[in-house]
């Protein structure tokens, strides 16, 4: 077997050089890499020879409604629920005669958007028509941009845990091709006992930005945390309010799998993603499902699948009548776009309510994630990681400088309570920093006894539990009445000392030898004796000079 | 700039250009019919229907003859007009009553249609259908 794999991959590396001069037996390379039969039977051991694994290739489309008080083309307004068709003007419900009317308010969320991406903004660009027959589409088209969109050429630098431990942060960065803007279209509730679709055209017209990632991602966990990234920057600039389960944000991920270096192979668009979680797991199936598939001798299929949120699975949508021709043609009834570098540049005589200014909005823009982490960091001297959690929990940084500012302590001492202690409870009990029962001003409390050394470390954290579990008792409170208070009279530390040094002889020698650790075991049974009140340096002071 | 351009190139030749310049012949296969057919939602496989498409084609065609090196292609008749930019306010809307009004069916403020697309009829079928195709 192993013979014959040798033999594949000699093959393999003689295959790959027809390409350039036999283009036509491209299709035949194609099918060999992602189906043999023969030679795949178990699943793939890690041998040197062998080619190497199949890896995901994960490209993601965000469509992020734009967060303005009407729509892009027409003056009726933007709103989450409304009584159904009420958010509806004659331009939307496509009545001949009326005329798109662009909002001012859409381009400059698009401009700023991109200039938050590092994008670079076209001073001139194009609407166009995508054409295609659906009922929530009473236009039979959508205006969009295609030929020529606002931003393009982007990058979105996100961080994520990952390693061994997940406890190593990773930063990456993925490519933005493009940013344009876009007709939302409208809503369709199926009603199948009848047979019918009913259709409320209050979304039909809103303004999306359509935010197009090359396929740098591997795998669902870094397409998460991009979207996660997104989310807090769109959030930051108020241009997006991100809200996935709201529509607000939705995200389409394009998957497929192949070996490193070799082409890329078919591809699988997976919709109905809900949630930021969903959306990881829905890739990591996906991928899955793809290399099982190409490692089983079945070729993928270019469809559109589903992910079921209930089973963990994507499924294949609806039959779609063949490759869509949506005709692209320029949109008649507008004009270019026209955006101006700087005030210098805007023509004389323009009216300012007409020009949309990129240094205006660069000016203007808010403090991005990226710099409030930073700032965290240069503030209080807490690791990367650190600033990196405050900023990704909404709440949490807030909670953590209303804590700097009422204690005393160290950042870099405090700063663990936040993420690990607090954090932990909150994730355990999936509730949000804002639910939390122990407030900024409780927990400095808990602080400031454990620092002038009233109770230990870890009788500190039982307290937190308690002060957790009560929900409004203090800290002083919990100590008095659980008698936590860590023990400072030396002379009933000595007398639990000579107790146990007298009870363990042997320690006592490996210690007088030369052993230091186990020094650290007569301290660990005097705290047992004194149910972890005693004073630990005391205890370590008395024991050393026991053990002399 | 490019219009210009057209119309001396018309004006040059008395007569339209020969159709032996022109890059292709106007032969429209019929499975290309079709999917105009079904892409438009408009039936024109009648002897008629096929001649004004191979006119309408033949005539575009002449664009083929002129030089556009250079030249950016006009796509608005709008050409340097200035896009109009509206404030952000609300001024439309709330007419719910009246668009429901035009439609046939409604059912509880919402505009009732029938389920996803409906589907064309195959193939074979259209070419029966139709009782005046050529093809």
């Amino acid at each position: 077997m192993a013979a014959s794999r040798v033999t594949a991959n000699e093959i393999f590396l003689n295959i790959k050089q027809i390409p350039t001069r036999y283009p036509k037996a491209l299709c035949l390379f194609r099918q060999i890499s992602t189906s043999r039969p023969h030679y795949d039977q178990q699943p793939e051991p890690k041998s040197k020879s062998a080619s190497q694994p199949l890896v995901g290739v994960v490209g993601l489309e965000i469509h992020a409604q734009i967060n303005s008080n009407t729509k892009l083309f027409s003056g009726s307004p933007v709103r989450f629920s409304a009584p159904p068709n009420s958010l509806v003007s004659f331009f939307d419900a496509s009545l001949p005669g009326t005329l798109p009317m662009l909002n001012r308010r859409c381009v400059e969320a698009a401009v700023m958007t991109g200039l938050a991406l590092n994008c670079t903004i076209n001073k001139k660009s194009y609407f166009d028509r995508k054409h295609y027959f659906y009922a929530d589409l009473p236009a039979g088209y959508q205006i969009t941009q295609q030929r020529r969109p606002i931003a393009v050429d982007g990058v979105l630098t996100y961080s994520y845990f990952g390693g061994k431990k997940r406890s190593q942060m990773i930063r990456k960065s993925v490519q933005i091709k493009q940013i344009q803007l876009e007709q939302d279209s409208g809503k369709s509730l199926h009603d199948d006992d009848r047979s019918q679709t009913l259709i409320d055209l209050n979304r039909a017209g809103v303004g999306l930005m359509e935010l197009v990632m090359e396929p740098d991602m591997k795998s669902g966990e870094e397409a998460a945390a991009a979207v996660r990234e997104l989310q807090l920057i769109l959030q930051a600039l108020g241009t997006c309010q991100g809200n996935m389960s709201e529509g607000q944000l939705r995200v389409d991920a394009n998957v497929s799998v192949h070996r490193p270096g070799e082409p890329l192979g078919i591809r699988t668009e997976v919709k109905n993603i809900n949630s930021i979680r969903y959306l990881a797991r829905a890739i990591d199936y996906e991928i899955l499902r793809q290399i099982d598939a190409v490692q089983s001798g079945r070729a993928v299929q270019n469809e559109t699948r589903a992910y079921d949120s209930k089973s963990g699975e994507t499924v294949p949508m609806r039959e779609k009548e063949g490759l869509q021709d949506y005709r692209f043609m320029p949109e008649p009834n507008l004009p270019a776009l026209i955006v101006y570098e700087d005030n210098a540049s805007l023509p004389t005589g323009i009216d300012p309510s007409q020009a949309v200014v990129v240094q205006k909005i660069k000016d203007r823009l808010p403090e991005l994630p990226g710099v409030k982490r930073d700032r965290l960091v240069q503030t209080y001297g807490i690791l990367p990681e650190h600033s990196f959690t405050l900023v990704n929990e909404d709440g949490l940084m807030e909670y953590f400088e209303t804590l700097m500012k009422t204690t005393q302590r160290e950042p870099r001492k405090v700063i663990g309570w936040v993420t690990n202690e607090l954090l932990g409870h909150l994730k355990q009990r999936d509730m949000s920093v804002s639910q939390s029962p122990i407030s900024p001003a409780h927990l400095a409390e808990l602080l400031k006894l454990q620092e002038t050394g009233r109770i230990s470390s870890s009788a500190a954290k039982q307290v937190f539990q308690e002060m957790w579990r009560s929900g409004g008792k203090t800290a002083w409170q919990i100590v008095q009445e659980q008698e936590l208070g860590l023990v400072h009279d030396s002379a009933q530390l000595h007398s639990i000392c000579q107790k146990v040094v007298d009870s363990h002889p042997d320690e006592v020698h490996a210690v007088r030898n030369g052993n230091k650790k186990v020094l650290n075991k007569l301290i660990g049974l005097v705290q047992k004796e004194t149910k972890g009140r005693a004073d630990p340096v005391l205890v370590k002071e008395i024991l050393q000079q026991m053990t002399q | 700039e490019f219009i210009r351009k057209l119309w001396e190139g018309l004006l040059v030749q008395s007569k339209p250009p020969l159709t032996s310049h022109f890059p292709f012949p106007a032969q429209i296969p019929p499975d290309l019919v079709d999917k105009l057919e079904r892409l438009a939602l408009v039936d024109f496989r009648t002897k008629q229907g096929l001649e004004c498409l191979e006119k309408a084609i033949r005539f575009a065609d002449q664009l083929h003859v002129v030089d556009t090196t250079g030249i950016e292609p006009m796509d608005s008749v709008l050409e340097d007009r200035a896009l109009y930019l509206r404030e952000d306010t609300a001024v439309d809307g709330g007419c719910a009553e009246e668009l429901l009004k035009l439609s046939r069916k409604t059912v509880e403020e919402y505009f009732v249609v029938p389920p996803g697309n409906i589907p064309l009829p195959k193939k074979e079928e259209r070419s029966s259908m139709l009782k005046h195709s050529e093809l």
